[in-house]
């Protein structure tokens, strides 16, 4: 891939005296190890928080949707918002595996794996929104272009709602077998250290009879290069046919031409901000600080401010083009937006997701783990609310001013979203005690070039070269 | 060391003067008065005269003359007729210079981005090219000031180009009261027009001016401070960029088309030079090689342009969609007028700057053996360039002449003569400066560089 020569003013991405081997207990160990105490805390609040929303599902389900809030105004509200919200965190998962890939990042290698689970849960968790706003969820396969048998079934293909059928799972599937690629040689890896016969069986099935031999590896990185050519354009296109569910309207603060990109922006964005939530915990808790370095936090968070000055520029950009149209409405859709009866949460996303990054401009911030991390909230508290306004503000007043109302959610919209939230952190915590959560094969790859003790040994040499 | 051969500065000056002479005869030739007009629509009756008046009127109801469409007297209505062909046609010149301008300037600005942005992201493999960069990047100080005299040319009203700047149109009195142009005229006035344009032009001047002094001194001192500086300086020129970019893009070209708004514009216009500044990177690497220089620019350096001349080509082709399918598929009057007139009055370089701009580069260079070849990259980069005039001139030209179109002697000539300016400043800033930087941290890695 990569020249092996490095710059030696590049930080080193590997901490500490570590061998190949060295690498190989440190990711085995989570997995090898027993869970403390603090997982299963974690975990039974995960859990807890799941049943809740599956409770909150079987109620929708068997009641109807009408246990929402939306009405006849607000027909889409939080279901939507939370789909988008989800999807969207999922994109940083593919941003760091194909387009870092392509931009040869290696410091991706320490925070690919996670990421591109983290993409994998969200996505799961997106999807339900959809599919239990349908009201009859066993029918949700009418989505798929079906042969007539069913009656006249034939799907809409000009609408985006039918894109984004097609799109989000090309995009899961395509995460998906990325994923497991990466994954084939760090589960032989386990496989081959496994001691219990069950561990062993179970390991060698998920690594599909990873070999090692070279012929296994030439095809492991041709097919990775593959994946990541035909992973990069989802990155936009994802995102960018959600936003067309909302752009192809004729609806002001919806249809406006910058949404395809600002939404993908605003994905990165949150996604990023996600990863950097888990990763900071799970650094501490698996012992893997010396992996995903306060240099890899750094540069996350200024992904984030990049991402989130992109995100600025483009709310701002709507709204002095909404000025300068001359549109009545549009103007009055923002108007309402910042001033209107929902003012607080315009405010909210204006401050988490335009100010609050704005910070990582001093160094001092960004490399504070617990700044980070408490931005990492704040940006995602932001984000979500960035959905909510465009979607419920844009909504409530619609053309038709008898018709102007609020939306508030009920218990039952609440609860399927942080049953979700459960969910997916269920999924998270199981993923980091069965998984290698760092892709170990790929950090042996840049040990030698990008490793401290390496690093420093090159240097030291080099000196007593020259004099 | 570089030096500026004879050989490609007397081409600069023949493209130059050759310029001038196109520049001069689309002027002496522009129609002076409605007689004029007549005559030369006379000449073209036979031709398509029912599309003309078709697409006159198409012209009206999306530019200032609202009023017009209602002026029910036939004579008035074709003494009006003339007026605004003539209008259009005395334009024409006015726009091939326009669009030649803004074109190369933006090339020029394209180019200093992209070295600002390797900076920004500490890149490892572009260093050996920085030099190739500070020096194309010399073209956008005469660039700027040659744009901001067009500017200016427009403000005093030597010509019809921005309608929203035709006196009385704002009045509500007038009988040229533009309701909509009226409700701009806070952000959208001559004084403040202009003087939005000197900030942007001179802010974009002064980084790089500062950009290069650091990458000289650097050079000169070996003290890595300059190193740091000129990563400071890029993160703050792509701050100041990504606000004045947008701003200067519904200045510069969107407001020729007074009444037509789109959200995305900013972004696509950027799309449009960056990749165009990309390709000229890689254009002149090529030429520098094949004249004995930059030995240690290797083949992976020349990869990664033509990699970068494939991604951003995607890229803006993905802008050119959203904004067009967004448009027509909601189908509001407002706005999809913009694209029914091009498609109607400008439907061959509409579509054909799409085969230009992407279907020929995917096809040419998705290939890996492909982007490695010299001469597959100066074909496409051709297709390239060739392809974001005519995107530019997609923009500017239906805003100010309507249908009134044909690319003839004036617009090559205006090709022409910024062309030859490009190379002339572009490569004599080249032969100022050791073409391989010294003292910069990541040299060594660039240096060693293999895909």
């Amino acid at each position: 891939m990569s020249s092996h020569y490095e710059a030696p003013i590049r930080k080193p991405l590997v901490l500490g005296d570590k061998s190949y081997h060295d690498v190989t207990v440190d990711v085995a160990r989570p997995v090898e190890g027993r869970a403390n105490k603090q997982w299963w805390i974690v975990f039974s609040i995960a859990l807890v928080a799941f049943l809740w929303g599956v409770g909150c599902v079987a109620y929708t389900v068997s009641t109807g949707i009408g246990t929402w809030g939306s009405n006849k105004t607000v027909g889409w509200a939080w279901d939507i918002t939370n789909f988008v919200w989800w999807v969207g965190i999922g994109h940083a998962g593919t941003l760091i595996s194909a387009v870092l890939l392509l931009f040869r990042q290696k410091w991706r290698m320490a925070i690919n794996r996670s990421a591109e689970a983290m993409t994998i849960f969200s996505v799961c968790q997106a999807g339900m929104f959809p599919v239990f706003h349908m009201g009859r969820p066993w029918l949700a396969f009418w989505v798929l272009p079906m042969p007539n048998q069913f009656g006249s079934l034939w799907v809409n293909f000009n609408s985006p709602l039918l894109w984004d059928v097609f799109a989000i799972s090309t995009y899961l599937s395509v995460s998906l077998v990325f994923w497991w690629t990466g994954l084939l040689p760090d589960f032989a890896m386990l496989r081959d250290r496994a001691i219990s016969p069950f561990t062993k069986r179970v390991y060698s099935i998920l690594s599909f009879g990873w070999s090692g031999r070279a012929k296994d590896w030439q095809r492991f990185e041709e097919v990775s290069l593959v994946l990541a050519g035909l992973a990069t354009p989802l990155v936009l296109s994802v995102h960018t046919i959600v936003s067309f569910d909302f752009a192809t309207s004729v609806i002001p603060g919806w249809h406006t031409t910058i949404l395809p990109p600002y939404f993908v922006a605003g994905a990165i964005f949150s996604g990023f901000a996600m990863v950097n939530t888990l990763l900071i915990i799970m650094r501490k808790v698996s012992g893997l600080e010396d992996y995903i370095t306060i240099q890899h936090i750094e540069l996350m968070n200024i992904i984030v401010m990049i991402t989130g000055s992109i995100v600025g520029v483009a709310y701002i950009t709507e709204l002095v083009i909404a000025w300068y149209s001359g549109v009545e409405y549009e103007q009055y859709a923002f108007l309402n937006r910042a001033t209107g009866p929902y003012w607080w949460s315009y405010w909210l996303m204006m401050t988490c997701n335009v100010i609050s990054p704005q910070v990582m401009w001093f160094k001092k911030i960004r490399t504070s783990i617990m700044a980070s991390f408490i931005i990492s909230l704040v940006v995602n508290v932001g984000m979500w609310f960035e959905r909510f306004v465009i979607i419920v503000t844009s909504l409530h007043r619609d053309y038709l001013p008898s018709s102007w109302t609020m939306f508030s959610p009920t218990f039952v919209d609440a609860g399927f979203y942080i049953g979700t939230i459960g969910f997916f952190f269920v999924l998270f915590l199981l993923y980091a005690r069965s998984f290698p959560v760092i892709a170990q094969a790929e950090v042996k790859t840049i040990l030698k070039s990008s490793g401290d003790n390496f690093k420093r040994a090159r240097e030291n040499g080099n000196h007593s070269h020259n004099h | 060391m570089y030096t500026f051969s004879n050989k490609l500065k007397t081409f600069s000056f023949v493209l130059i003067i050759l310029g001038v002479i196109g520049i001069a005869y689309g002027f002496l030739t522009a129609p002076k008065t409605v007689q004029d007009v007549e005559l030369i629509l006379s000449e073209q009756h036979h031709g398509g005269h029912g599309s003309h008046d078709e697409a006159h009127a198409t012209t009206d109801s999306h530019a200032v003359g609202d009023s017009h469409a209602e002026v029910a007297a036939h004579d008035e209505a074709h003494q009006k007729h003339l007026e605004h062909v003539l209008h259009q046609l005395q334009n024409k010149p006015w726009s091939a210079v326009y669009v030649a301008a803004i074109f190369f300037m933006f090339i020029a600005l394209g180019i200093f981005t992209f070295n600002q942005i390797q900076y920004a992201a500490s890149a490892g493999w572009s260093p050996v090219l920085f030099r190739v960069m500070e020096g194309l990047s010399a073209y956008l100080l005469p660039g700027s000031i040659i744009l901001f005299i067009l500017l200016v040319a427009s403000s005093l009203h030597l010509n019809h180009m921005f309608v929203w700047m035709a006196d009385g149109i704002t009045d509500p009195n007038s009988p040229k009261y533009d309701f909509i142009i009226a409700g701009k005229a806070a952000y959208l006035n001559i004084p403040f027009f202009l003087i939005r344009a000197v900030i942007f032009l001179a802010g974009w001047n002064i980084f790089r001016m500062l950009s290069r002094r650091n990458s000289i001194a650097l050079d000169e001192t070996g003290d890595l401070t300059y190193y740091k500086k000129n990563f400071k300086l890029a993160a703050m020129y792509l701050v100041f960029f990504i606000i004045t970019e947008s701003i200067m893009s519904w200045d510069w070209i969107m407001s020729i088309d007074a009444h037509w708004y789109s959200t995305l514009f900013g972004w696509y216009v950027f799309a449009s030079f960056f990749v165009s500044g990309i390709t000229v990177i890689a254009l002149a690497t090529i030429y520098l090689k094949s004249e004995g220089y930059l030995d240690f620019v290797n083949k992976s350096h020349i990869h990664d342009l033509a990699k970068f001349m494939f991604g951003i080509s995607i890229f803006w082709t993905y802008l050119w969609f959203s904004q067009f399918m967004l448009m027509w598929y909601a189908n509001i009057p407002e706005e999809v007028t913009y694209y029914i007139f091009r498609i109607k009055e400008y439907n061959l370089p509409f579509f054909g700057m799409l085969v230009l701009n992407f279907l020929l580069p995917v096809l040419l260079l998705i290939n890996t053996d492909f982007k490695r070849l010299s001469w597959i990259i100066v074909m496409t980069g051709t297709c390239i360039l060739v392809g974001h005039y005519l995107d530019f001139y997609n923009m500017i030209m239906p805003g100010t002449v309507g249908a009134s179109w044909y690319i003839g002697v004036t617009e090559i000539g205006a090709i022409l003569f910024f062309a030859g300016l490009f190379i002339y400043f572009g490569f004599r800033a080249l032969a100022k400066a050791p073409l391989l930087v010294k003292n910069n941290p990541m040299i060594e890695e660039s240096k060693h560089f293999h895909y």
